[in-house]
């Protein structure tokens, strides 16, 4: 039998339901697993040892009594640590919340816990969310298991790097600008941003509040369809989650997709793209025409302007987020400032890293009087703009189909020095973000170093089901989500 | 586009942050280059269009104005970087 912390969540049901596998034996395969690699990997802020094991006793006693077991009963799960778990420290990767522990917990949280989840551990982030490849985590970078010189992707490296690595059988992440799906496609996993307003934001660290969305890691199409199951709802603290029912994700998948519309725009295959990542999505189109789809050339004139929009709306908005880490409740107090200016000052300062401080800076400038209507409102009309791209595309198409990246993982440190070029690896999942879209990114083949390459899908509002049908055709008719990385335990 | 100092210092000031001289003139470099890639939306013509704040419209919901979380004090109190009994100690506000 495959070791358990190499299993998907299906699998890993299957056998638990047949008693073949204990939950137990399921979390102490995990635990150790990490043991074994984290040193490595560096995914980890806190691993919950004692809780997951309390709790896979709880989840053995359900399935021992033969009653129908929650959706993912037993299953490890990761979170990204900008995600708040009661009683479980949550850092945001930040020094300013270095200690901070929640007495609350986010609703996805206690979704994945009422579908009998295991929170097995808090993973690492770029601080406060911000960056795109885990090196602004003001504890340590992730590593990429691929390839443990080389970035995992940001800013949910962990999230990415333990799916990848199997030190959870699946996780959550939040994205805001790719965050998901970046990080995703640098480790070689499927990785989904919902619709905006699909999954609650309550109890999730803000960034940037009309761009973030919570949203899942997985082995597999299928594990990434059970884990939305679990956690798309409408919630009434979060005012800005829409009132929806939740599909069935998995009921399509039969359909693959026969008459499917792909759309491919051109401004998304642009110069500076590595040549196998463009070789392997190019190859992947002609691979789900082969099975039944249908590409369409589109347009989405104003793809060079997303990168712009998205830097004036997001640092505007996270500016007004992290006003609230003022050391007064709660996080870092400095204890070298007189006065209450003082205080507030370097405790902000000495609490955030540079990149958060770069952005606050620059979000403060463009709200601030004389300046507000040159950046902020012309970037909210150029966002209006932006999203009417993508609905008219979705007349002529049913889902838009790019790369994720216009790399595969870079090396740790390659990027750092210039923030902009930074920036511009957002390139190809920022307008997502703006327009409010649905987009996930599943693996379509390595390069010459055996990095991993992924594709994007980009769906209509609310049309996560039609996503994972094509990912789920394409992913059974190609090998890349049976290839796991290189990774050994520690001698 | 050239972002003074005394510009730098001013944000500075509203966003509550303190930076050393070295600092002030990296922000003020970083800002220059990524204002200046900002301009770039100037050439788009956005007079009849309307702004985005959010992207999916969802009308606000509303709901009666009752109570339904109890107060749980020490919870609340437990992260407080000073805490005097059932209060947030923080530095004196009135001179």
């Amino acid at each position: 039998m495959k070791k358990p912390y190499s299993l998907t969540i299906h699998e890993a049901t299957a056998l638990l339901r047949k008693r073949e596998l204990s939950v137990q034996e399921l979390i102490r395969s995990v635990l150790e697993r990490i043991q074994a690699t984290d040193t490595q990997t560096h995914s980890y802020l806190t691993v919950c040892e004692a809780e997951a094991l309390s709790q896979a006793g709880t989840a053995d006693q359900i399935f021992a009594s033969g009653n129908p077991p929650p959706l993912l009963c037993g299953i490890p799960v990761a979170v990204k640590d900008v995600i708040l778990t009661k009683g479980i420290r949550s850092t945001a990767g930040s020094k300013i919340l270095e200690h901070f522990v929640p007495p609350y917990e986010a609703t996805v949280i206690r979704l994945l816990k009422e579908a009998g989840a295991v929170i097995i551990g808090k993973v690492n982030c770029d601080e406060f969310a911000m960056g795109s490849s885990t090196e602004n985590s003001a504890f340590f970078p992730t590593r990429n298991p691929w390839d443990l010189t080389r970035v995992p992707g940001g800013s949910s490296g962990g999230s990415a790097t333990v799916v990848a690595a199997d030190q959870a059988l699946a996780s959550l992440g939040t994205d805001t600008g790719g965050s998901i799906r970046e990080p995703a496609s640098f480790c070689g996993v499927v990785g989904l941003k919902p619709t905006y307003g699909r999954v609650s934001r309550f109890g999730v660290v803000a960034f940037a509040s009309s761009l973030d969305q919570v949203g899942p890691f997985a082995k597999d199409v299928r594990d990434c369809a059970l884990m939305l199951q679990a956690i798309a709802a409408p919630d009434p603290q979060d005012s800005t989650s829409v009132n929806l029912p939740t599909p069935e994700y998995q009921a399509t998948f039969a359909r693959g997709v026969h008459g499917l519309k792909l759309g491919i725009p051109k401004e998304y295959f642009v110069e500076g793209m590595q040549p196998a990542v463009e070789a392997a999505v190019h190859k992947a189109v002609a691979d789900l025409n082969a099975l039944g789809a249908q590409a369409v050339p589109i347009s989405l004139p104003h793809t060079e302007h997303a990168i712009a929009t998205y830097y004036i709306i997001a640092t505007a908005e996270a500016s007004s987020n992290l006003a609230r880490y003022d050391g007064m409740k709660y996080g870092y107090r400095t204890s070298q400032a007189e006065g209450l200016r003082e205080t507030y000052c370097r405790s902000r300062s000495q609490g955030f890293g540079s990149e958060v401080k770069r952005r606050i800076m620059l979000g403060t400038y463009v709200l601030s009087a004389g300046y507000y209507d040159a950046y902020y409102l012309k970037a909210q009309k150029v966002r209006t703009l932006i999203r009417q791209d993508f609905l008219k595309a979705f007349e002529v198409c049913d889902v838009v189909v790019t790369p994720v990246a216009p790399t595969t993982a870079f090396r740790l440190g390659e990027k750092t020095a210039d923030p902009l070029t930074m920036y511009l690896s957002d390139i190809f999942t920022i307008a997502v973000n703006l327009a409010g879209l649905p987009g996930l990114s599943i693996p379509c083949g390595f390069d010459e170093k055996d990095m991993p390459i992924s594709l994007q899908l980009i769906g209509k509002p609310f049309d996560e089901t039609t996503l994972l049908q094509a990912a789920y055709a394409y992913e059974q008719a190609t090998p890349w989500h049976a290839r796991k990385p290189p990774l050994k335990s520690n001698e | 586009m050239r972002i003074s100092r005394e510009e730098v210092q001013r944000v500075a000031l509203l966003a509550r942050l303190e930076f050393t001289a070295t600092e002030e003139a990296e922000l003020a470099e970083h800002f220059d280059k990524v204002l200046t890639y900002m301009e770039k939306l100037n050439q788009l013509n956005t007079e009849n269009v309307e702004p985005t704040a959010h992207a999916v419209d969802v009308p606000s919901p509303l709901r009666e104005d009752r109570v339904t979380n109890r107060a749980d004090t020490d919870a609340l109190l437990q992260n407080a970087p000073a805490r005097e009994k059932d209060f947030f100690k923080v530095p004196k506000i009135i001179e």
